[in-house]
């Protein structure tokens, strides 16, 4: 039988010392600082890129997500793991999907987002990170008592493609309407003009960063929220090893590149208000866990035809609607006018999903 | 007879999760694992070697058997 070294202990730490360089790079190279690779900002920018929300502001068509996707379809038929399967709970992933992102939004980032804060030197990104394991915290207690979405099922072959081939869409989208300088739509597709949405490296680029990154990161399995999900509830450091690798190889290239600037105010998209920096990341570690990803393992899942993964994701990209549509989404200014309530109800739904779906 | 846990069609944790739960239930002794895909395969010989079991992995149509054992 095959070896997979990827998913040894020097895979998992390669894996996150080559998206912590890769991210500090892709912020050099243009992509908002702080925020090289950041799964929740990036599919709330492709929200925006398809209009689904009008935030002017954060509108793009991320190539590192569509990477991320064929990257891992790649690695995955290469490797023979591609297998089309679904049905385990997919309404419930969605509702999952979008909670997860209405937090991240609270706290302007996922836990990638988090961690390359922390190593620009955000202090604010240790408030969240409280609260993402905290949320993890709780999502493990419901799993000891027997939580469980139930079983996917084998499914057609081209089922798993659906979410590869949407990617592709968008990407192919991307090349019939191009960015025009200065305006803020290309026929159908919006492009910041300012803003975070407004800062990208070039195109192919971040696309190659994406792919190259989809066929480690399948191969390798790493999950930033399985990460400390698994050191509480096996006590096992094999993928904390690759997130804690992400942190010092992001923090290393940023001293180098001069991208390190420590303190809590002013920090680069981010506000520092502790309580919804805390509270927005829990909800977002309940609904990760409890739907059993973070949301870049959860692409690399739909790449190697996980389609209840590729339902959560859609629920993200949802999540990212409703958070700019209904003004939940924080900006450096302070929480959305709705936010403190969105992540109340979010919380309610999610322990709502944690006490009621469970196998005795 | 053998002690079967099957994990087919689950993601992680659960196929984790049902082996320690197993492990700590029957201390030594043997189980068999049925899972379906690469990650849940490499994620149980984890959690099963971790824990000081042996164990052997057969390659099936519809995934993967594992058989661990602790004298």
């Amino acid at each position: 039988m095959k070896k997979n070294y990827f998913s040894t202990r020097w895979g998992i730490i390669g894996t996150g010392c080559l998206i912590g360089v890769f991210a500090a790079l892709l912020q050099k190279m243009g992509n908002p600082a702080n925020m090289g690779i950041c799964v929740a900002c990036f599919e709330r920018d492709i929200a925006g890129a398809i209009g689904i929300h009008r935030a002017s502001v954060v509108q793009y068509m991320r190539p590192e997500i569509v990477g991320f996707v064929i990257g891992s379809l790649i690695a995955a038929c290469i490797f023979k793991e591609f297998r089309s399967r679904t049905g385990s709970s997919p309404i419930v992933r969605f509702v999952l999907g979008v909670f997860a992102m209405i937090g991240a939004l609270i706290f302007l980032g996922c836990p990638w987002r988090a961690l390359l804060r922390l190593a620009g030197g955000d202090g604010n990104a240790v408030v969240g990170l409280s609260g993402l394991v905290f949320g993890i915290w709780v999502a493990t207690l419901f799993l000891k008592k027997g939580y469980n979405l139930g079983r996917a099922q084998e499914t057609h072959s081209a089922a798993g493609w659906i979410m590869p081939l949407i990617m592709l869409g968008f990407l192919v989208l991307m090349f019939i309407f191009p960015q025009i300088q200065g305006q803020g739509k290309s026929v159908i597709l919006f492009y910041s003009i300012k803003g975070p949405g407004a800062m990208h490296a070039p195109l192919i680029i971040s696309l190659i960063i994406g792919i190259v990154i989809g066929i480690i990161a399948q191969q390798s399995r790493f999950c930033t929220m399985g990460a400390f999900r698994d050191l509480i509830l096996f006590k096992q450091m094999h993928l904390l090893s690759g997130i804690i690798a992400l942190a010092v190889s992001a923090f290393i290239v940023n001293l180098i590149l001069d991208q390190f600037h420590p303190g809590f105010a002013n920090q680069p998209v981010a506000h520092n208000l502790y309580l919804w920096n805390f509270s927005g990341m829990a909800l977002s570690g309940l609904a990760f866990a409890l739907a059993g990803g973070c949301p870049g393992r959860q692409l690399f899942l739909t790449g190697e035809g996980d389609g209840d993964a590729a339902v959560f994701v859609l629920g993200m990209i949802a999540g990212a609607a409703f958070s700019h549509n209904f003004g939940l989404a924080s900006s450096p200014k302070g929480i959305g006018h709705y936010g403190a309530a969105a992540v109340i109800i979010g919380i309610i739904v999610c322990l709502a999903i944690g006490f009621t779906m469970r196998k005795k | 007879m053998s002690i079967i846990v099957d994990a087919g069609g689950l993601s992680c944790p659960q196929p984790v999760l049902m082996t320690l739960n197993k492990i700590k239930e029957i201390k030594k002794g043997k189980i068999i694992i049925k899972v379906d895909s690469n990650t849940s395969k490499e994620n149980v010989s984890r959690a099963a070697q971790s824990q000081g079991w042996d164990i052997d992995i057969q390659e099936q149509e519809t995934g993967y058997q594992l058989t661990i054992k602790k004298e």
